[in-house]
């Protein structure tokens, strides 16, 4: 009995797990459909927390985790849900799925849990979950909304690196902390002979500007994207 | 003078937009025209002023670590500020549907041109940031309300400022990949520049 259920499931869902409509979901945000620089979403964490390297990458993973999962329960829920709430219903999914994040952050990493402080509270607004929550989440089945989320939070996740990525090189001359400039010698004592000058214009707020507004400038003239 | 100094520290120093990134996204959404900039930052205002405050009560008399000692001996320890997230949120959220009605019903005028704003306003980041804001400085109430109203102003300004560029921007050849969000990132660094100028000012 039992596993002719499973079986009719399998035949109603011949849609495999891996379907090239499903693989867009999740490559599509990554680059002609991208949070930040083409949707223009989740702009505040994507500055405010990029000065290094090891900072934007917890605060990427937990963007995913929240993503994902908020995507997951909504999507569950998503026909119990009054639309006229709904919005109500979303800030307390992610609300908890973010204080979650940051018990687990003050248990385990309270160095991390410091330099982040309010910014882990702001993936709450951050305008990416909520914008995946009410365009996809709503209205398409758990799975699916899972691919979604992840194809989001990596699209943001990777711009965020790469703002961090030439912010902490030329800020502070390193990469998770590894001195770059200093290995490849520039030292007073190396063989170029002169200390590598930090650029302090990039560890403040408007070198992230500067950063991702170039980004942006590449990556849509790379897919040729046009905003009118 | 304390008050004072904060308000100004809140407003130019330590500006919402540009020294930590918050409320970009409708900062960046709606600063086309400099006449819905007005509503949508008026709106902020507004809300700022409210929200803070409330938050700051809820903090002092439900979750801060041994806030609910008022209900008795035995809940003197109780350590309530992991729910600070889910509170906050629900206060802004709730506000701004209570706003939103009350305008509507005294103030149709009023309504007509802020109406739009207010739902966009309870996912801001700027309003939530201000109240964590609040948490973490230890701020008393009158800290609380003037930080509230003055980081509203500054971001009121922020985006003032960048909506009137904008319009000017219309008539200026910018290439095609910078065109929208490219060129504004640019512009918003360079005012950045400029705000971090009060920087300078001790007070």
């Amino acid at each position: 009995m039992s596993t002719e259920t499973v079986e009719k499931k399998e035949v109603k869902e011949s849609e495999s797990l891996l379907s090239k409509r499903r693989k867009n979901l999740v490559k599509d945000p990554l680059s002609d459909d991208n949070p930040i620089t083409i949707q223009v979403l989740g702009i505040c964490s994507a500055l405010a927390v990029t000065t290094q390297m090891k900072p934007t990458m917890v605060m990427s993973i937990a963007v995913i985790f929240v993503i994902v999962f908020s995507n997951l329960t909504i999507s569950l829920m998503r026909k119990l849900v009054p639309g006229r709430v709904r919005i109500i219903v979303q800030l307390a999914v992610i609300a908890t799925l973010v204080t979650l994040v940051n018990e687990v952050l003050k248990a385990f990493a309270f160095d991390m849990y410091k330099e982040l402080s309010v910014f882990v509270g702001l993936i709450i607004t951050n305008c990416i979950v909520m914008g995946r929550l009410e365009a996809f989440a709503m209205g398409n089945k758990p799975y699916d909304s899972v691919l979604d989320g992840l194809g989001s939070g990596l699209g943001y996740a990777w711009i965020i690196l790469a703002v961090a990525f030439f912010r902490e090189l030329f800020g502070s001359g390193a990469i998770f902390g590894f001195k770059v400039f200093e290995a490849i010698g520039f030292t007073a004592d190396g063989w170029i002979g002169l200390d590598y000058q930090a650029n302090g214009l990039m560890v403040t707020p408007v070198g992230a500007f500067f950063i991702l507004g170039l980004i942006i400038w590449v990556q849509r003239n790379k897919t040729g994207y046009v905003e009118h | 003078m304390d008050l004072l100094s904060l308000g100004i520290k809140a407003i130019f120093i330590e500006n919402m937009v540009f020294a930590y990134f918050l409320g970009m996204c409708s900062f960046l959404a709606v600063s086309k025209k400099v006449s819905t900039a007005f509503g949508l930052g008026m709106a902020v205002i507004f809300v700022l002023t409210i929200t803070v405050p409330i938050n700051w009560l809820l903090q002092e008399y439900v979750l801060k670590e041994g806030a609910l000692s008022w209900m008795g001996e035995s809940f003197a320890t109780v350590d309530l500020s992991f729910l600070s997230f889910i509170m906050f949120i629900a206060v802004i959220a709730s506000m701004v549907q209570l706003v939103e009605m009350v305008i509507e019903k005294f103030s149709p005028a009023l309504y007509g041109s802020l109406g739009i704003f207010l739902p966009l306003i309870a996912v801001n980041c700027a309003i939530l940031g201000s109240s964590l804001f609040m948490a973490q400085r230890d701020y008393t109430l009158a800290e609380a309300g003037v930080f509230g109203f003055s980081s509203g102003i500054g971001w009121f300004l922020a985006i003032i400022a960048l909506a009137a560029i904008r319009e000017r921007l219309k008539y200026s050849n910018v290439p095609d990949g910078l065109k929208g969000l490219g060129i504004t990132m640019l512009i918003t660094g360079l005012m950045g520049m400029a705000f971090m100028s009060f920087m300078g000012i001790s007070i």
